[in-house]
C-alpha cells in the first residue's frame, strides 16, 4: 500500500480494514456517499477505496462548492466587473472556475479588477480602502463558510459601509441531500456525513435521512482512520438493521452545532425558493439570500444581474459523475479535453472535486461492475 | 475550500474584542472569534481556523493530528499561505513592506 507507511497507526487501521471485512455480506452491494469535499480529497490521497472490499463503494457526492456551483452563477457575477468602479473579490478556489467567457482569473488577465481574498473580511477591509470603489465579495460554500460571510454582513451594517456587496452562492448541504434521496436513479445505503459543515450545524438536521428514508448516516473526522470507523459504523447500523445519526467527529462536531454561528446566518439570510445546483438542477429552499435587513450589501439587489443560465458543454458529465451515476474517469473528456490544468467542467478544478481528485492520485482499483 | 486550519490563541485583541492573534506554527495573524463567543475562550487554546474565523475549539493533541493531515494532504503549504494572506487584523491601512505584490 503506498502511503499506508504515513498513516498514524498503520495497526489501528488494518484492525479498522480487518472489521470491515467481516461485517461486510458477500453476497450484497453497499453502495455509500460522502458529501464533503474534503473527504472525498482524503479518500482518494489515501487511497482508501483500496483497504474496502470489492462489493463496498464509495460514491463521491456534492460535497464541492465550486463543482455544484452553475456556471452561470459565476457569469452573473463576473458580469458586475462591467462597472468600472467595481471591485470583484472571490476565494482563490473560485478563480479558476469556468465561466462562459472565461475565469475570474482570465478575466483579470483581460484587464477586470478581480483580486483574490481569503477571508469574506479582507474584502471589507478593501472597502474602506477605497471609498470611491464598490467592492463586491462573490461568496460560496456550505454552512461551514456561510458564518463567516454572515459575520462579515453584521460588521458592514454595523459600521455602515456603503461601498461593499455580497454576490451570495452559499449553498446547504441537507436539501442536497434530500435531493439525492428522492432522485429515482440513485440507490444508497448509507451516508457519510460532512465533518466541517456539521461543526456548524451540528448532527440533528440528519434526522430525515434515518427516520424518513431508512438509511444509517455517520458524521466523519478527515483522518484515514475517521472515515475507516465511519464505515464501521455504517456497516455495523446495516448489519443490525439500524439506521441512526451517529457522530464519529465528536471530538470537534457537537451535536447541537456552534450556536453564534446558526444565529449570525439567521440574522443576516434567508431562504431561496429554490437554487440551481450543478448536476442536481433545481433544489427548493437549498441556498441563501440576503435578508431584508442587509439589503443595501446584497449585490443581486444593488446591481442588475442577468439571470444567465448556461447549459454545461454536451460532452461533459459533470452532473452524471457528481450523482456518482458515473465514475469520473467514464466521463468521455475525462483526462483528454478536460484536466485540471484546463478544466471544462468544475468537478476538475477544486482538489476536493471528484475528477481533480482522482486525475491527481489516480486509481489502482477499477469501478465495482 | 474546507480547509481548518489548527492555531493556538496568543492573546486578545484589546481594541477590538473581535479579534485575536493565533499562533500557526510561528506564523502569527489576527482572526475573528465571534463564532466562538459561547465558549469560555482563553490563551493558549487551540482552534481549527477557517477562512479567518475560529470556527472550533479543540484540543492539543487534535491540533497537533489536523496539523499532520494537512501535510499529508499536501496542504500545509496552502494553508500557511492563507494564514499569511490574513489581512483585516492589521488594520485599514497597513502599509505594503516592499517586494510584497498587491493581491
Amino acid at each position: 500500500m503506498k502511503y499506508v507507511d504515513e498513516f498514524r497507526d498503520p495497526r489501528l487501521i488494518a484492525q479498522a480494514a480487518d472489521e470491515i471485512r467481516r461485517l461486510v455480506d458477500p453476497g450484497r452491494r453497499y453502495r455509500i456517499m460522502e458529501v464533503c469535499g474534503g473527504h472525498t480529497h482524503a479518500i482518494y490521497r489515501f487511497a482508501l477505496e483500496d483497504l474496502l472490499p470489492r462489493n463496498v463503494e464509495l460514491i463521491h457526492g456534492p460535497g464541492c462548492p465550486v463543482c455544484v456551483l452553475p456556471m452561470g452563477r459565476v457569469d452573473d457575477g463576473l458580469s458586475l466587473t462591467g462597472d468600472p468602479s467595481v471591485i470583484f473579490t472571490t476565494f482563490g478556489d473560485v478563480m479558476r472556475v469556468p465561466g462562459r467567457h472565461g475565469s475570474p482569473l482570465e478575466r483579470q488577465a483581460g484587464g477586470a479588477d478581480v483580486r483574490m481574498v481569503y477571508s469574506p473580511l479582507d474584502a471589507l477591509r478593501l472597502a474602506r480602502q477605497n471609498p470611491d470603489r464598490h467592492v463586491v465579495f462573490f461568496a460560496i460554500g456550505f454552512e461551514t463558510t456561510a458564518p463567516s460571510t454572515a459575520v462579515t454582513l453584521r460588521a458592514a451594517r454595523q459600521v455602515d459601509i456603503p461601498n461593499f456587496s455580497i454576490f451570495c452562492n452559499h449553498v446547504m448541504i441537507v436539501p442536497a441531500i434530500r435531493a439525492i434521496l428522492d432522485s429515482p436513479d440513485m440507490r444508497l445505503d448509507a451516508f457519510i456525513g460532512p465533518g466541517h459543515v456539521s461543526t456548524v450545524i451540528g448532527c440533528r438536521p440528519y434526522g430525515f435521512v434515518a427516520r424518513e428514508y431508512g438509511k444509517p448516516i455517520v458524521v466523519s473526522g478527515f483522518e484515514p482512520l475517521d472515515l475507516l470507523q465511519s464505515i464501521v459504523m455504517i456497516l455495523r447500523q446495516l448489519r443490525e438493521g439500524r439506521a441512526e445519526v451517529e457522530n464519529q467527529y465528536a471530538r470537534v462536531v457537537p451535536w447541537d452545532g456552534n450556536g453564534p454561528a446558526l444565529r449570525a446566518l439567521a440574522e443576516t439570510f434567508d431562504l431561496r425558493p429554490f437554487f440551481e445546483w450543478r448536476g442536481l438542477g433545481f433544489i427548493s429552499q437549498s441556498a441563501l439570500q440576503v435578508n431584508e435587513a442587509h439589503a443595501r450589501w446584497d449585490a443581486e439587489r444593488r446591481f442588475p444581474v442577468p439571470g444567465i443560465r448556461v447549459t454545461d458543454p454536451k460532452a461533459a458529465q459533470c452532473g452524471e459523475v457528481l450523482k456518482g451515476v458515473l465514475k469520473p474517469e467514464q466521463c468521455k473528456l475525462f483526462g483528454k479535453e478536460c484536466t485540471p490544468e484546463r478544466p471544462v467542467g468544475a468537478l476538475m478544478v477544486s482538489s476536493e472535486g471528484a475528477c481533480a481528485a482522482h486525475y491527481n492520485y489516480g486509481r489502482r482499483r477499477t469501478a465495482v461492475a | 475550500m474546507c480547509l481548518a486550519i489548527p492555531g493556538r490563541i496568543v492573546e486578545f485583541d484589546e481594541a477590538d474584542q473581535h479579534l485575536a492573534l493565533v499562533d500557526v506554527s510561528g506564523v502569527r495573524r489576527k482572526v475573528n472569534v465571534d463564532l466562538l463567543q459561547d465558549e469560555p475562550l482563553e490563551r493558549g487554546d487551540w482552534v481549527l481556523i477557517h477562512v479567518g474565523f475560529a470556527m472550533s475549539r479543540i484540543s492539543e493533541d487534535h491540533a497537533r493530528e489536523q496539523l499532520r493531515l494537512l501535510a499529508m494532504l499536501g496542504e500545509d503549504r496552502q494553508a500557511m499561505q492563507e494564514l499569511e494572506g490574513y489581512e483585516f487584523g492589521e488594520g485599514p491601512h497597513r502599509p505594503r513592506p516592499p517586494g510584497e505584490e498587491a493581491p
